[in-house]
């Protein structure tokens, strides 16, 4: 206080002068607002810019009906036509399988962090192998499934396999924003759920998690839209094929990337080179999709407050 | 409805920190009992003691005897959980469950705990709602989240949400210090009407709210920083706040400290 007081000009008899900034915190607003905005646009560009690559060139195919219901099948790089639903079902089947074992792994996972072993040794232990996993180069989780799948238990490649290195790459990006979102729910619900005489595993189940559910959506989405543009486990754990096939369990699966791969080596035949585009383009507008599907769920399932 | 607790010997403990020490005391069915004392003094953390609430912090434990009914909350074999259907809480701030409506958080007791019968739901949460003097208030609302409301609203709603329960002990913590006047009136009158059918325990900070809705008052109060708290006087109100025997007490309601 005293060193306020002392920091103040002594007050002269004349009126306060509130007029506002001075020319030198003017400029530094001026000069910090430029850069923002700045900052901002630069990060723009390179986003508008795919975006519009992608759509300009991709879109055309896309208009076309076949290309939602057919194949590549007996299609050559040369020759136009064909269709990416073989891809894009084979992009959904192994995504949704992989986010089907790596989501509740992830959740019950973020739930011990939280919930139970907070502080313990063993959720330390988890908490730093996740760390790891996050860092795990997803053809590192392919080789190692490749070593698991084929060596060790000596199946074939199936698109099963790419869903379970898929696992390894989504299991710590849910993990992480669940636990997040579990933290960020206040110890006073829950406890006014104890104090209500609700059991702790019922609390989490319909007080905990239901408060996060927007965040824990959030997450998975995140999750499979970066399993979904995956290419080195399908490279590896899987053979691409033009012809449709929806069984994981057996024989090669057409998926998105690896069509895309696929034409990318003769890009300067437009046939190929605009399928690529088309299937960047379907790759995007599925994640899109996906996104919105999650926030129409994340909608309904909270109370309207209008 | 409405029991008798009787505390012996109690000492709380945060790890190794000894946050109360040595309260017994005898709390009496259907009164309101208040707990002033100034901030940190263990009053809410003895509060936390009588329906098992303490021990959710991780490292917490309670030494001693709370009798509740014949039985002691503390015994090997008593159920926490059982023990908080029993014993209800009110916190602080307000806090209604945020996913859930009006009615869902009034009746969130029942239906966590399995209820599913609509009707006996519906006559619940409108019996506890009166109960808790927000019926007219919400009537017409009942299917827009808890969240929505005032904060006064919500700590009525957080009551109903509590006597929706049945319990026998309401202890709440310092209920109206996020409050304005206004709701504080409402939520003192709430107090009133609730100890026709309940025991209730209340932690204040505000003397004056003590004397008007308390029956028995307890001064918790710590011998210097950093020791533990302790039940320096207890007694009918009207003579804590007029002729306490502690001069400590004097002190204090008088406001020559804390």
């Amino acid at each position: 206080m005293t060193t306020l007081a002392a920091n103040r000009p002594a007050y002269d008899g004349k009126t306060l002068d509130l007029t506002g900034k001075s020319g030198a915190r003017a400029f530094r607003n001026t000069l910090a607002t430029v850069l923002i905005v700045l900052c901002f646009l630069i990060a723009l560009i390179p986003l508008l810019w795919i975006l519009w690559t992608v759509v300009s060139k991709g879109y055309s195919l896309l208009l076309d009906a076949n290309w939602w219901s057919q194949s590549q099948r007996g299609i050559t790089v040369r020759r136009v036509g064909g269709g990416a639903y073989h891809a894009i079902m084979g992009t959904l089947i192994m995504s949704l399988i992989c986010a089907a074992i790596a989501v509740p792994i992830a959740i019950m996972g973020a739930v011990y962090l939280v919930e139970y072993g907070k502080g313990t040794k063993a959720a330390k232990v988890v908490s730093f192998m996740i760390d790891i996993l996050t860092g795990v180069p997803s053809i590192v989780a392919a080789l190692f499934i490749y070593a698991v799948w084929i060596t060790v238990l000596g199946f074939n490649r199936v698109g099963f396999a790419v869903s379970l290195s898929l696992v390894l790459l989504m299991l710590p990006v849910v993990l992480r924003s669940t636990e997040e979102m579990l933290k960020l729910v206040p110890d006073e619900l829950r406890e006014a759920s104890y104090a209500l005489g609700v059991p702790k595993w019922k609390t989490i189940l319909k007080v905990v998690v239901p408060t996060a559910f927007g965040g824990i959506i959030t997450g998975v989405m995140l999750g499979l839209a970066r399993v979904m543009g995956e290419t080195a486990p399908l490279l590896i754990l899987v053979g691409y094929s033009k012809n449709i096939n929806l069984n994981p369990f057996d024989g090669f699966m057409g998926a998105l990337p690896t069509m895309i791969n696929q034409d990318r080596t003769e890009l300067a035949l437009e046939p190929a080179a605009d399928r690529v585009w088309a299937a960047a383009l379907t790759l995007i507008l599925l994640v899109l999709l996906l996104n919105l599907l999650a926030r129409l769920i994340a909608r309904f399932s909270t109370i309207k407050s209008k | 409805m409405a029991k008798r607790i009787e505390v012996s010997g109690l000492n709380v403990y945060y790890g190794d920190f000894k946050a109360v020490e040595d309260v017994s005391m005898t709390i009496e069915p259907r009164s309101v009992t208040a707990f002033i004392g100034p901030s940190g003094c263990g009053k809410s953390t003895y509060l936390r003691t009588l329906n098992r609430m303490h021990e959710v912090i991780p490292g917490a434990r309670v030494e001693g005897k709370v009798v509740l009914d014949d039985q002691d909350l503390y015994a090997p074999g008593i159920d926490p959980v059982a023990v908080r259907r029993v014993v209800g809480m009110v916190f602080q701030r307000p806090n209604p469950f945020p996913t859930m409506s009006i009615f869902d958080n009034v009746a969130s007791g029942l239906k966590l705990n399995g209820v599913k019968d609509k009707k006996k739901l519906t006559e619940v949460v409108e019996r506890s709602l009166h109960g808790a003097n927000l019926w007219t208030e919400v009537k017409d609302r009942l299917d827009k989240p808890g969240a929505g409301l005032s904060g006064g609203q919500q700590q009525r709603l957080c009551i109903a949400r509590a006597i929706a329960v049945e319990p026998e002990v309401i202890l709440m913590d310092e209920p109206c210090s996020a409050l304005d006047p206004i709701s504080t009136l409402a939520i003192e009158d709430l107090i009133e009407k609730l100890k026709d059918r309940f025991t209730v325990v209340i932690v204040t900070h505000n003397m004056q709210q003590a004397a008007r809705v308390s029956d028995q008052t307890a001064f918790f109060n710590l011998a210097a920083t950093g020791r533990p708290g302790r039940l320096i006087e207890m007694g009918p109100t009207k003579q804590i706040f007029s002729n306490p025997n502690e001069k400590a007490t004097e002190d204090y309601i008088t406001g020559r400290f804390g």
